[in-house]
């Protein structure tokens, strides 16, 4: 598992560990990884947690073998849902927000794209994102924005990267918006095209 | 460095709500709009009461989107330090007063999906003016207002009108009462959480809130403590090289102020910060009343807030 090494950068966000809340419900949303940090999230809580939770877990699209689906399964949540990918569980997501009540704990895990994901979703329904608890699991591949053409694309591993819109090579910043749920991605070779920086995937 | 210059206005109106509440107008002297507010905001109106300036926070009740005057209702306080009785006594229309620029501690939260708010008696003022903002600019929300009577409940009728079925009304006469269990545990997600009224109140739907699971980034609540009457004492301004009195019905902030020295503030009611004072060396107790410093600031008894803290003792020295 890669950890996230905090630059100084104020809009970057931070997570932390998902620690069982006393509220009446809780709503658990895990992308691939994240299934670890599930299962030790209810290992710490008290016994009649999983039975006033939720549990929506993307499973990543690449997975050959179903042992986090079933370990996730045999926790006996009130409401278990999978998908195949972050996306995939987006519409889900936003029906389960519009039912919910003020005082369910939300908690969010996964890898950093889908984290990113997972966060604006719940603040575009009026969460405040200081309300919900946050813990990275897996690859640190990031949500990216391109400033120029303003595609969002996803799961970006290196540095730099394509814009999957319009093709421009953009540096990857630390720099975070919110509002968008991804990090900012700029060209890297506006004066000079034929500049092509080597490509390094750091973002593992 | 008290923030923003004065704007001089004349008081336009004095109108006698009920037994206990007027409210009074206010226009730019100059005939001009005053600055722009957003429903929450607060202004401070100044009092030249006897040989020593009264600064008191109010609240705007007037809808921000009419800037042509300025609205505020206060309840005559008869306990209080003589603000309240000041405006209720000696403030006519015709008179020229001032007032500070609007600031707002107490705004809403426009990414909320609902908003809920929550008053009781004359903090119902606040509400007012955000009601008048969300009716125009849209929103969803819903007005919880307790009242000792019909008689003492100022606004029901305005507010009745503009909010329709929105407005849930409490009279406690008639022995009704907020279920703040029920209200708050039945928000749907989203929702966030204004509260404004008597302290015991605001504390009660703060925990509530909080047992029920709400996150603080959810709640808000306008906690003007006003400063209280207490036994005069002194005090030594290091800086400046002074040393004043501060008066049984005068707060600190004023004191310091009567010597000529500009302090800063913003709420003058313990909550903004603005304030903030080192104490440099003291032999007594200092008397905490806001509700800015953290408790082991206030242990540290490095920290004072002079605009609604007091002081009891031998000898008190600031950093002003
Ligand atoms: S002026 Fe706001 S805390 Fe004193």
């Amino acid at each position: 598992m890669s950890t996230i090494e905090y630059a100084d950068f104020k809009s970057r966000p931070f997570y932390g560990v998902l620690k069982p809340a006393s509220s009446v419900a809780h709503l658990v949303v895990a992308e691939g990884e994240g299934a670890q940090a599930v299962l030790d999230l209810v290992a710490k809580a008290p016994a009649d947690f999983a039975s006033k939770a939720t549990l929506l877990y993307a499973e990543g699209p690449y997975v050959s073998d179903n042992s986090n689906r079933e370990a996730l399964r045999a926790l006996g949540f009130a409401r278990f849902h999978t998908s195949a990918t972050a996306a995939a569980a987006v519409p889900r997501l936003n029906g389960t927000l519009e039912r919910l009540r003020m005082g369910t704990q939300v908690y969010l895990t996964g890898n950093e794209s889908a984290l990113s994901l997972f966060v604006k979703v719940c603040t575009d329904a009026g969460l405040d994102y200081q309300g919900l608890q946050t813990e990275h699991r897996g690859s640190l591949a990031r949500r990216m924005q391109c400033v120029h053409c303003k595609g969002i694309t996803e799961e970006v591993t290196t540095q730099p990267a394509e814009c999957a819109h319009c093709g421009l090579l953009l540096l990857v910043r630390d720099h975070y918006s919110r509002r968008i749920g991804a990090f900012q991605g700029v060209n890297i070779n506006a004066e000079d095209p034929s500049d092509v920086p080597a490509k390094e995937e750091i973002f593992r | 460095m008290s923030t923003h210059a004065a704007i001089d206005v004349i008081v336009s109106d004095v109108v006698e709500v009920n037994s206990l509440i007027k409210r009074f107008h206010f226009k730019r002297s100059d005939g001009g709009y005053l600055p722009a507010f957003s429903g929450g905001a607060h202004i401070v109106i100044e009092m030249q009461d006897g040989d020593h300036i009264r600064r008191t926070p109010y609240s705007l009740m007037s809808s921000p989107l009419d800037t042509s005057d300025y609205q505020c209702s206060i309840r005559r306080d008869d306990e209080g330090r003589g603000g309240s009785l000041y405006m209720h006594r000696e403030v006519k229309p015709g008179m020229a007063m001032k007032i500070s620029p609007p600031a707002n501690l107490f705004p809403l939260d426009l990414r909320a999906r609902k908003h809920l708010m929550i008053a009781g008696g004359i903090g119902i003022t606040p509400f007012l003016a955000q009601t008048s903002q969300l009716e125009r600019t849209g929103g969803h929300y819903e007005l919880h207002y307790g009242v000792r009577s019909a008689e003492l409940g100022a606004y029901l009728d305005v507010l009745g009108d503009r909010l329709q079925h929105r407005l849930h009304t409490y009279f406690d006469d008639q022995k009704q009462s907020m279920d703040f269990d029920a209200l708050l545990s039945t928000q749907p997600a989203g929702t966030h959480l204004y509260v404004c009224g008597p302290t015991p109140m605001i504390d009660k739907v703060l925990n509530t809130a909080r047992a029920a699971g709400w996150p603080e980034s959810h709640i808000h609540f306008e906690h003007f403590s006003k400063a209280a009457p207490g036994e005069p004492f002194t005090a030594e301004l290091s800086v400046s090289g002074v040393t004043v009195e501060v008066g049984r019905d005068q707060s600190l902030l004023e004191a310091i102020e009567a010597a000529g020295i500009d302090a800063p503030y913003l709420c003058r009611g313990g909550a903004c910060g603005q304030c903030e004072t080192r104490v440099l060396d003291y032999e007594g107790e200092l008397l905490h009343e806001d509700h800015w410093l953290e408790d082991d600031e206030r242990a540290s008894g490095e920290k004072i807030m002079p605009c609604v803290s007091r002081f009891c003792g031998k000898r008190l020295v600031l950093e002003r």
